[in-house]
Parts: C-alpha cells; structure tokens; sequence
C-alpha cells in the first residue's frame, strides 16, 4: 500500500515536471497552443508503474539478490552454462552460428545485408573501445574520432594519391594507433572522469578540424566516390561488392574477436585489467603504467581505425556528421549493456543495439532515448553488464592438493 | 583616412569584443557553478547539466508561449517565463540526483559519470521528442530600453540583461554560500562529508539543495540566452555544458570565484579569437583551452592542488 501511494506521488511529480516539454505544444503561426493531455496522463501512467518496478528493484538490491535475474532469465543463463560446460555443444552452436553468418547475404536481401554489414563494424567497434573501457577501465568518450581518422585516412590517400583499399587498411589502422599514442602521451596523469573528459575534447577536436579544414577535407560536404574494396582486379557489381565487402567485415569481426580473446589473459591483458582494478596497487605490483595506458589506447584505437577504413569503403561517401560525440556515446552503450571486459556480451549488445531499431521500425525514433535510459538502467541495477566479464580463477594448489587451474 | 581614426576605429572595435566576451562569459559563468557546485560536493562531473540549462530555455520559451495566446501584459511575460524555468529546472535538477545519481553513491568513479552522460542523452531525446528537432524562434520580450542608446554599439537590452541578472546571481550566490547557515552547511559537507554527517549537516538534504541552486542558475542562463540568440534547439546544451565545464576547468574546478573568472576569462577569449582571427575554430578553441588545462594545470586558475591519496 505504502508502495502504491509512493508511486503514486512519483507519477504526480513527474507529471508536473514534465508538463511544459511534453504537455504544451505551441503553435507559433497561428498563435494558438494545444494542451497535450493525453501525453501527460499517459505518462503519468508509465511512471506509475515504472516507480513499483523501481521500488521493487530496489527492494532486491537492498536484499543483496541480483536486480535483473540475467541472464538467468530468459533461460539464457541455463544455455550459457550448458554452453560453458560442455565443449562439444559449444562446438556444436559456434558452427551453426558460423553457417548463419556465412550464408547470411546469400539468404537474406541485399538490405539486410547492408543492415548486418553496419552491425558487424559496430560489433568491431565495440570490441576495440571494449579493450580500453572494459579492460583498461579508461573511459574514453571521443572513440569515434579514431574511427574517423580511420575513415578519413582512406578517402584522402584514395583521392590525393589513389590508393586503394588494401594499401589504406593497414595506413589507416596505423595512423589510428599514431593519434592513439598522440592521446595518450598527455593524458597518462589523468584520473578516471578527467580522462572522459579530455578524450571527449579530442573526439569534437578532430571533426571540428574535419569540418572546417575545408581545402583538404572537403568540410561539411565530405569526400565522395570513395572505391569499393576491390578483388584482384574482378569488377563488381553494387550487389556483389556488398557481399565481398559483408565477408571482410566478417572477417574482419572474427580476427578481432580472437586477438581479443587471447589477449585478454596475455601478460598485456592481465596488466590492463589489474590497472582496472586499482592504479596504485597496479603501479605498486611493478607494472609499467605508462606503458599499460598507452598499449590500451594504441590497441583500442587501432580497431576503430581499421573499421573506419572499411565504412568509408561501404559507404563510399564520408563528411563530418557521421563522426559525432553521439556515436561515440552509442558504442559506449554497447560496452555498457554487454558487460565491461566481456567479448561475448559486447558482440551481443551490439547486435541488439543496431538490429532492434532496424527491425523494430516505430521503436527507431526512440533509440537515443533508449540508449540513454539502458546507460542509466544498467549503472543502477546492473553494473557488470548482461554478461559479465569472466576473471580467471586461481586456486591454491598446495591448499586442495591438485592442479593448479581449475 | 588618418592613423588617428584607424586607432579610435580599433578601440571601439576593442571595446565591442569585450563587451561580447563578457556577456557570453557570465553565461559560461553561471552553468559552470553548476558544475563547479555539485564537483565541490559529490565530485562528479554532472554531464547532464548542460541539458538542464536547454530545458530551461524551452520551458521559459513554452511558457511565454502560452501566456502571450492568453493575453499576459507583455511586460510581465519575460519575467514569469523566466521563474517558471527557474522553478521547472529546480525540480528538474533535483529529480535527476535522485534518480541517476543518488542511488550511485559509493558505487565505483566511473559508474555515476557513465549515468550522468545517460542522462544527457536521455533528455536531449526527451526534447527532442516531445517538441522538435527545429531551431524554434525565441520572442523577443524585451522592453526598449532608451538609456542604452549612446553605447548601443557595445550593449543591447539583452546583452545589458545578461551583464546585470548574472552579477545579482553571481553577488546573491556567494553571500548565500557566505553567511547563510545552509551556505555555511554546504561547505562544511564539501570540505569533508563524514565529518559534515557527523555534526548534524543532513547530507542528503545538501546536495539536493545543490543540484537546486546549480539547476536554477542553469535556467537562468538558459533564458538569457534564448532571449540574447533569439532560437532555441533541443542539442543547445551539449556544447554550452562542454564550454561552462571548460570555464570550470579553467577557474579550478570545485571553487565558485574559480568558475566565475574561468567563466569570463573564455567568454573574453573566444571572443577575440573570433573578433581578430576567424570564427571557424571558435569552438575548438574551447576544448584546445579544456585539454591543456587539464593536461597541465588541472587544478585551474584558482583551485587548491591536490594530491591524491591511497
């Protein structure tokens, strides 16, 4: 009852604050204002409602039991574990998985191949800020700059030199890594939140420069005409170069996903994740930080920059917009939701983060939104995300009397 | 043309940048005590408040917007519009702690900072959603003011609006926090919160009550510039939350003198890059200003050093 009239007032608040934005709509033509009602009511509602779950989740955090039951729920838990105790099932789903994604573009339209191509990079995207905020634990805000001089680097050796694409890959991936060092180098001494902020500040630098540096970027109005990826010298059709171009990204996506993998229990990857951790105790343990922090954000880097040299070559047009702090924020998100540190989570987030809105059609006005609400929802309730990261495990063998990892 | 008017040209033009600078400068100024305020308490850096502070200029812009079809005294609109923004982003401000960031507290550094950019993104979708994605034009409600005519080229009625509402905020806010027992509690909670709870300072009760006053200053600068611009948009904040953190930065973040000089000396800044130089890196100006600061003295102009203890 107490819950019920909780929520209750939480519902008159937030109609009462809400009341200018969403319940007046002016018209300034004909001078005239419609009082939206019904969008306040509604909302009214929806708060209501929301405030009991909220009570509730809160109710269980205070409880000690974990807020969203994933992935027990679902019963995604169950297949994980079954997955993760018996390699042969797991063998088994990799190559059905495998066969899906192969067949993919053959199956479905040229469309949905476009939409999984986008996905792919994100995943790829995703992966590579993963490097630095999930297991570094650096928060880096301006990632989307990395991908831009990735993208940038092929449209401009492509158009002053006429490279092509596979000259430009490894050149873009480099000079992501060079920009990484550039970055990195300053902000070595910054603490968690400055860092953010700093790399925020690079992020809006490099489109700025984009943007205005108008002689040799083109500014606002971008390079065009940028070459498809090409295959020995085969022409191909727009049909046939998305499907190369879905099989490189694929690719591309699996080689990422297995440096990845190996790296994150390398001597690297355990010194990125004790820097997670704690910096001083890292520092303290004799790991070089300097070193740490800039491997972190040459190896982040580096992905963004070699899947910017592949969305230049898809989309064959690049400007400015499609670099903003908002992409940025995007794959941050997917980082968020698929859990800090975890591969499989972040493959995962990414694909419902760019799949859903695509499909789910009257759901796609309201991504931003979403993903602003996912980044708030997952901090409060679920900070180690879907899927959360795995540590290895050690245990003492002198204490059980057997072998040393489990 | 003599030397002698090409001088006298210069100074005028001189003075006119100034001018600008410092209008544009007390607006930096009153976000970043925003900022400044809640970094002083909590030490997070509320990247939502930019949001606020566009909230507060279309809510002043909605509200004017009704009661002109209702036949207010026009006199009368500019100032109602304005508190009903005050008191709207208050509560807006004050919401948002308890909801974000309260329940974070004594959660890891990042997790509130990856909240607040949550927040931002969410109401700037919120705006955009509920009204449009349009520049909206902002009424121009402001009287004539017939004493400004001889320094007209230097001062409008808006720009003299700015100059004058933000130094009463500025003055008000810092006797509050002077001489006032709540001013006196919250610098207590901010020097050290434990010690603050131990003696009877409600922490919880201060730290809404900074979101409040951050919040309120927010919208105050909000309808001033949507009255000084004349158009208001829903991605307003993001760059104007950027720049008054920047001012932060540059005053020394957690001090309130520190975010009103940081506040002019950009405004002064950008303002005579873009008078002298080009206007085309008036914003990379900012941010090139943000990074060196915090690279190299990142505890600003007038911060204390800090050290950062295990």
């Amino acid at each position: 009852m107490q819950r019920m009239l909780r929520a209750a007032f939480a519902a008159l608040w937030f109609m009462i604050l809400t009341l200018p934005v969403l319940g007046i709509s002016l018209n300034t033509v004909e001078h005239s204002v419609v009082w939206r009602w019904d969008r306040i009511l509604g909302l009214g509602a929806g708060i209501f409602a929301l405030a009991m779950l909220w009570d509730w989740c809160f109710a269980r955090k205070a409880a000690g039991r974990p807020v969203l039951p994933l992935p027990g729920g679902f019963g995604l838990g169950f297949a994980l574990e079954a997955l993760r105790s018996r390699p042969g099932l797991r063998r088994c789903a990799l190559a059905v998985l495998a066969v899906v994604m192969l067949l993919m573009p053959v199956a479905g339209s040229f469309y949905q191949t476009n939409i999984m191509i986008s996905a792919l990079l994100y995943v790829m995207l995703a992966l590579g800020l993963n490097i630095v905020v999930g297991l570094a634990g650096q928060l880096v805000l301006g990632y989307v700059a990395f991908y831009a001089i990735g993208a940038y680097a092929y449209g401009l050796l492509n158009q002053f030199l006429g490279w092509g694409f596979w000259a430009c890959l490894p050149v873009g991936g480099l000079l992501a890594v060079l920009f990484g060092f550039g970055l990195g180098f300053p902000v070595l001494r910054l603490r968690g939140d400055y860092l953010a902020i700093v790399t925020l500040g690079f992020g809006e630098i490099v489109r700025l420069t984009l943007q205005n540096w108008t002689s040799v970027t083109g500014g606002p109005r971008g390079i065009s005409d940028i070459p498809r990826p090409g295959l020995f010298g085969v022409s191909m059709d727009i049909a046939a170069s998305t499907t190369y171009i879905y099989y490189l990204v694929l690719v591309a996506v699996v080689i990422t996903i297995v440096v990845i993998s190996r790296l994150k229990n390398s001597r690297v990857g355990l010194a990125l994740q004790a820097l997670r951790e704690d910096e001083i105790a890292c520092e303290a343990m004799g790991v070089d930080i300097t070193r740490v922090k800039l491997s972190a954000f040459a190896l982040g880097s580096c992905w963004a920059g070699f899947a910017g040299v592949i969305f230049a070559a898809k989309t064959t047009y690049i400007n400015p917009s499609s670099f903003t702090f908002m992409e940025s924020a995007m794959i941050l998100s997917m980082v968020v939701l698929g859990g800090m540190g975890s591969i499989v989570g972040v493959v995962i987030a990414a694909f419902i983060l760019i799949l859903a809105p695509e499909y789910l059609r009257a759901f796609s006005d309201y991504r931003m939104l979403l993903f602003g609400a996912i980044m708030v929802v997952m901090m409060l309730f679920r900070p180690q995300g879907l899927i959360s990261g795995e540590r290895r495990r050690y245990h003492i063998s002198a204490l059980h009397g057997q072998g040393g990892r489990p | 043309m003599s030397a002698c008017v090409w001088g006298g040209m210069d100074i005028q033009f001189f003075i006119e940048l100034f001018f600008g600078g410092l209008t544009r400068g007390s607006i930096y100024a009153l976000i970043a005590l925003g900022y400044t305020l809640v970094y002083g308490i909590i030490g997070l850096i509320n990247f939502a408040h930019g949001e606020v502070y566009m909230l507060g200029a279309f809510t002043a812009l909605l509200v004017a917007g009704v009661l002109g079809v209702y036949g207010f005294p026009a006199g009368g609109i500019l100032v109602v519009a304005a508190l009903a923004a005050v008191v709207w982003c208050a509560a807006y401000g004050y919401t948002l702690e308890k909801v974000a960031y309260k329940p974070l507290r004594g959660a890891p550094r990042l997790s509130p900072l990856i909240s607040a950019i949550g927040m931002s993104i969410f109401l700037q979708n919120y705006v955009l959603l509920a009204q449009t994605s349009d520049f909206v034009p902002f009424p121009n409600l402001l009287p004539p003011m017939d004493f400004l005519e001889y320094i007209d080229y230097v001062m409008g009625p808006s720009d003299f609006l700015i100059l004058l509402v933000s130094t009463i905020a500025m003055v008000s806010l810092s006797l509050f926090i002077r001489f006032t027992r709540m001013g006196k509690a919250m610098r207590a909670t901010a020097q050290n919160r434990k010690m603050a709870l131990l003696l009877g300072i409600n922490a919880d009760r201060i730290i809404s009550l900074t979101f409040i006053i951050g919040s309120a200053l927010a919208a105050l600068g909000g309808v001033l510039i949507a009255s000084h611009m004349g158009q208001v948009n829903f991605g307003i904040g993001f760059l104007a939350g950027l720049k008054a953190f920047t001012a932060a930065v540059l005053g020394g973040i957690g001090s309130i003198p520190g975010a009103m000089v940081g506040g002019l000396v950009l405004g002064l800044a950008e303002s005579f890059t873009t008078g002298y130089f080009s206007g085309n890196y008036e914003d990379m100006l900012a941010f090139g200003i943000l990074i060196l600061i915090l690279v190299f003295r990142p505890d600003g102009i007038l911060g204390k050093a800090t050290v950062e203890k295990v």
